[in-house]
């Protein structure tokens, strides 16, 4: 089996290690998790939650955080 | 602001049962660097400044996020919807801003034309009511027309945010009736949002008893960003100072403002 998966992470396809939470991706990524907001699937994982998700093989993840706008 | 100023008695500004303690708020796209956009806010006193929900840039993720640049302590971050085309996703990217954990305000933007960026009322209208029924304070960016307004704020709106002109525009406040009738027939409060293109469109703006302004390209596109922050700060308490005031009635004729009596032969 094998150990890799491939998942879309801001629209862009990414391998991540099979088994991998959504914090341990973040942090794979070099991301505080306190600077951004996870969407799982389309759905919003909370911040203490993170560690408890794991990314399955096809999920998509989106990456947001605040930036300039009017 | 001097004292003679002082004894003008205003009422306080509140939206969502937050009082602000500017009536201008501001934007926080599009300039020309953070530095800059940084001292612009200081100059123009506001107190909301605005942000936008992005993707995190992944091969540059240090640096794009504006928190680095703004401190959430000091000022309030009103994320908005901007970029968005249908009631779905306004709802989708409130709750993704709400999950930042700043508070549960929303400026909500539900574009319906790519030229001219105006709102699809009809989308507006449906996300406002998701959004005000999901316990959020929806400040809702609309057109200056009075029955919508009207029915975002039967939707549950914290405010309505009608449009001086198109936004980016510069282009002044087109519709002083308008957005006039909007403020006297509304019961929350009413912040002009987008389209003011310099300190005078400002001014005549505060002066339709609105209670404050929203803006950022404005600030952004002047030559000198900071200058003109410090002077949409004074042209938004100039025009609330005015409108509390009370303007002269417009006479169609002359009324001289020296004695008639007294003239020599």
């Amino acid at each position: 089996m094998n150990d890799s998966i491939d998942v879309l992470v801001n629209g862009e396809p990414r391998t991540v290690a099979r088994g991998v939470t959504l914090l341990a991706l973040l942090r794979s990524l070099e991301l505080d998790p306190r600077a951004v907001v996870v969407e799982h699937n389309r759905a919003i994982v909370r911040r203490p939650m993170l560690g408890d998700v794991t990314v399955a093989a096809g999920d998509a993840i989106e990456l947001v955080h605040f930036v300039g706008g009017g | 602001m001097t004292a003679a100023v002082d004894a003008i008695r205003d009422t306080p500004f509140v939206v969502g049962g937050h009082t602000f303690h500017s009536r201008l708020m501001v934007g926080t796209g599009k300039y020309r660097d953070n530095e800059t956009m940084a001292r612009a806010i200081e100059a123009s006193g506001a107190e909301v400044v605005t942000v936008a929900v992005r993707r995190v840039d992944l091969d540059r993720s240090k640096e794009t996020g504006i928190l680095h640049h703004l401190d959430p302590n000091r000022f309030f971050l009103l994320a908005n919807t901007a970029g968005c085309f249908t009631a779905d996703d306004a709802v989708r990217y409130a709750r993704l801003a709400r999950e930042a954990g700043f508070n549960e305000f929303v400026k909500l933007e539900v574009i319906g034309d790519q030229e001219t960026l105006l709102p699809d009322v009809q989308g507006l209208l449906e996300a406002a009511r998701t959004l005000a029924k999901d316990g959020f304070k929806v400040l809702a960016y609309t057109n200056e027309d009075l029955v919508t307004a009207l029915r975002l704020e039967d939707a549950g709106c914290a405010a309505v945010m009608p449009l001086a002109s198109p936004i980016g525009s510069g282009l002044g406040l087109l519709n002083p009736y308008g957005v006039r009738t909007i403020k006297r027939r509304l019961g929350v409060p009413v912040v002009v949002d987008a389209g003011v293109g310099t300190a005078s469109d400002a001014c005549v703006t505060m002066e339709q008893g609105v209670d404050g302004i929203l803006m950022n390209t404005a600030l952004a596109a002047a030559r000198d960003p900071v200058a003109m922050a410090h002077a949409m700060r004074l042209a938004v308490e100039a025009g609330r100072t005015a409108y509390l005031a009370g303007r002269m009635p417009r006479r169609e004729v002359a009324v001289p403002s020296s004695p008639l009596e007294g003239m020599l032969d």
